[in-house]
């Protein structure tokens, strides 16, 4: 099967945090970048089903000159090559702008199957899957935490998490976009021989009019959405915070919670 | 555009979740910034005892599509019946609860209908003569503040706990029937059933206590320090989801939205940063302590205790305490 997978380049979560000068999104100067995690399950995810199956895997991003790092990784684990939409015009677009933009992309190719992650660990819209789905118009399911590929690849059988520890389980016919969740499999690390193939392998650039979509329809200019500001909550507010290192931290806890709260 | 606003109430068989009338509470609120009353949206089949249900709330009206389609929760379906019926009303604002059947559909409504998409909000205010949204960012690490442009609908989900049932309003509503044609819909998924995940052999629900981990623990070779406080205070051990993904413990260990939901007497989260999915499945624990490096982790909001550092020098320090209390 020939498997396209959009994967985005996110500040790594653990990274300290700074808001930038102009107060509307993170400092991004010396700010780690990786693969959002769920799409790096999404990632291997497609390399195990184009292995099972027979096929490849190309991979799609959207973003800065920046993200030519994140596809390098993902040739190096598998992907056969990748499609980097570059411009600037691509910039600050909501889940709708961005999954446009995604599937004018993918459908100038033809695939089987499409795979994303479910969210994105920074702005967390949760839905450019679902929009690429929309606009190519096949099925989609998101969060999902297994899928097997059925009936000589014409459908899958997917399991969805819902709520409180259920799952769906339903089929759907292919080709479809499915929309991973974090924890399917265990992805892969790239080795060394990866490493250097990847090298080689082929990062092609588009912008808005290689998929002829007009610059006012896509990023900023075409999204609803528009981030003012961004601010740290309160940190500890209600929470009392104990100084001291770890051993006289430790000793007022246990006190607090002998004398103050009672629950020892 | 009319200055409607819509709330679509999700539902199982009838039996609402709790965030379904949260929705109720904002859509109420958001209608009486624009100066109007807010209406509600109820799909399913037979689900008359159900919009009833929803009719004591003080709302314009309950608009109920009952369509035997509607019986099991499909987004083609959802999307056939609401797409053409937001159309025609053209809503500002259609407020749903953000859950994981929401987030499934909604973004996929949207791109249909030509609609904003605005998930996961937990405030808004006027401002400026408009209306300013806030949504966290960066896993709940920081809050954004986001403006909506442009003309027409705009779908809004709430986070769960953001907005009061205590809220919202008590009325009486009449319902009405919302007719739907879904003959030219295409089943776009076949259900197959639902299943139990893990089977939940360990029922956390009744620990007194539970120290609970998050991906800070840094390996499953590194837990000792965990289980050996836990051993101390006779807790339950429980863990973030990272912690189950990286397959460190078992997944009947996890809490949070798509684990077991508890409220302990006392809950010491520890390298858990707090992201919302962990936060609804432990926030009703009666006391809670969070141990964490960094001091703007999310966590440290809802702690009633707090410490900053390194959970393998803050745990065993605080076994040593617990064993030398209790002598």
């Amino acid at each position: 099967m020939k498997i396209a997978v959009c994967i985005k380049q996110v500040p790594n979560t653990e990274a300290r945090l700074r808001v930038s000068r102009d107060g509307r999104w993170v400092e991004e100067e010396d700010l780690p970048f990786v693969i959002n995690e769920s799409d790096e399950y999404a990632l291997e995810e497609g390399l195990r089903i184009a292995e099972k199956t027979g096929g490849e895997v190309v991979v799609f991003s959207l973003g800065p000159e920046r993200v030519k790092e994140s596809l390098r990784k993902a040739l190096a684990v598998g992907a056969a090559r990748a499609v980097h939409l570059s411009d600037p015009a691509f910039a600050g677009g909501d889940a709708l702008a961005t999954g446009r933009a995604l599937a004018a992309a993918i459908s100038r190719d033809s695939f089987d199957l499409v795979l994303t992650g479910s969210q994105s660990d920074d702005v967390g819209y949760g839905g450019t899957g679902s929009v690429v789905a929309g606009r190519l118009g096949w099925p989609h399911v998101w969060l999902v935490m297994g899928v097997e590929i059925e009936d000589g690849n014409a459908s899958a059988k997917v399991t969805r998490e819902m709520e409180s520890g259920v799952n769906e389980v339903s089929r759907v016919r292919l080709p479809a976009v499915l929309e991973i969740q974090a924890g399917i499999n265990h992805p892969r690390y790239a080795s060394l021989k990866g490493i250097m193939a990847a090298k080689k392998k082929e990062i092609a650039t588009a912008s808005p009019a290689d998929l002829g979509l007009d610059a006012a329809g896509v990023g900023a200019a075409g999204s609803r959405l528009e981030i003012v500001s961004v601010s740290f909550p309160e940190s500890g507010k209600g929470a009392q915070m104990l100084e001291g290192d770890a051993k006289a931290a430790a000793a007022k806890l246990v006190e607090k919670l002998q004398k103050e709260a009672r629950v020892l | 555009m009319a200055n409607r606003v819509w709330v679509v109430l999700q539902h199982r068989e009838g039996q609402f979740p709790r965030i379904s009338w949260e929705a109720v509470a904002a859509a109420q609120k958001l209608a009486a910034e624009l100066g109007v009353k807010a209406e509600a949206v109820l799909l399913g089949s037979g689900v008359g005892l159900a919009a009833a249900e929803v009719a004591r709330f003080d709302l314009a009206a309950v608009h109920v599509a009952d369509h035997d389609a509607l019986r099991v929760y499909t987004p083609g379906s959802y999307i056939g019946a609401l797409g053409p019926a937001i159309q025609a009303a053209a809503p500002a604002f259609v407020v749903f609860p953000h859950t994981y059947q929401t987030v499934d559909y909604m973004p996929r409504l949207a791109e249909t209908i030509g609609a904003g998409l605005l998930p996961e909000v937990t405030a808004f205010q006027s401002a400026d003569g408009g209306l300013v949204w806030s949504r966290p960012v960066m896993g709940g690490k920081l809050q954004s503040k986001v403006r909506v442009k442009g003309e027409g609908t705009v779908l809004v989900s709430v986070q769960s706990g953001a907005f009061q049932v205590d809220g919202a309003t008590r009325g009486e509503t009449g319902v009405k029937p919302l007719d739907v044609d879904l003959s030219g819909v295409e089943p776009d998924r076949e259900i197959l059933g639902y299943e139990e995940v893990g089977g939940d052999t360990v029922d956390l629900t009744k620990a007194g206590i539970i120290v609970a981990v998050g991906r800070g623990v840094g390996g499953a070779d590194k837990m000792a320090p965990v289980e050996n406080l836990a051993k101390a205070l006779g807790a339950e051990i429980g863990a973030s989801r990272p912690v189950i993904d990286n397959g460190w413990l078992p997944r009947d260990r996890q809490i949070g939205s798509s684990g077991q939901t508890v409220a302990p007497k006392l809950y010491i989260a520890a390298g858990i940063s707090g992201a919302i999915q962990h936060l609804v499945g432990m926030k009703g624990s009666t006391v809670i302590v969070a141990i964490n490096k960094d001091p703007g982790a999310p966590i440290f909001t809802i702690a009633d205790y707090g410490i900053v550092g390194d959970l393998h020098e803050v745990l065993p320090a605080l076994t040593e305490a617990i064993q030398a209390a209790k002598g």
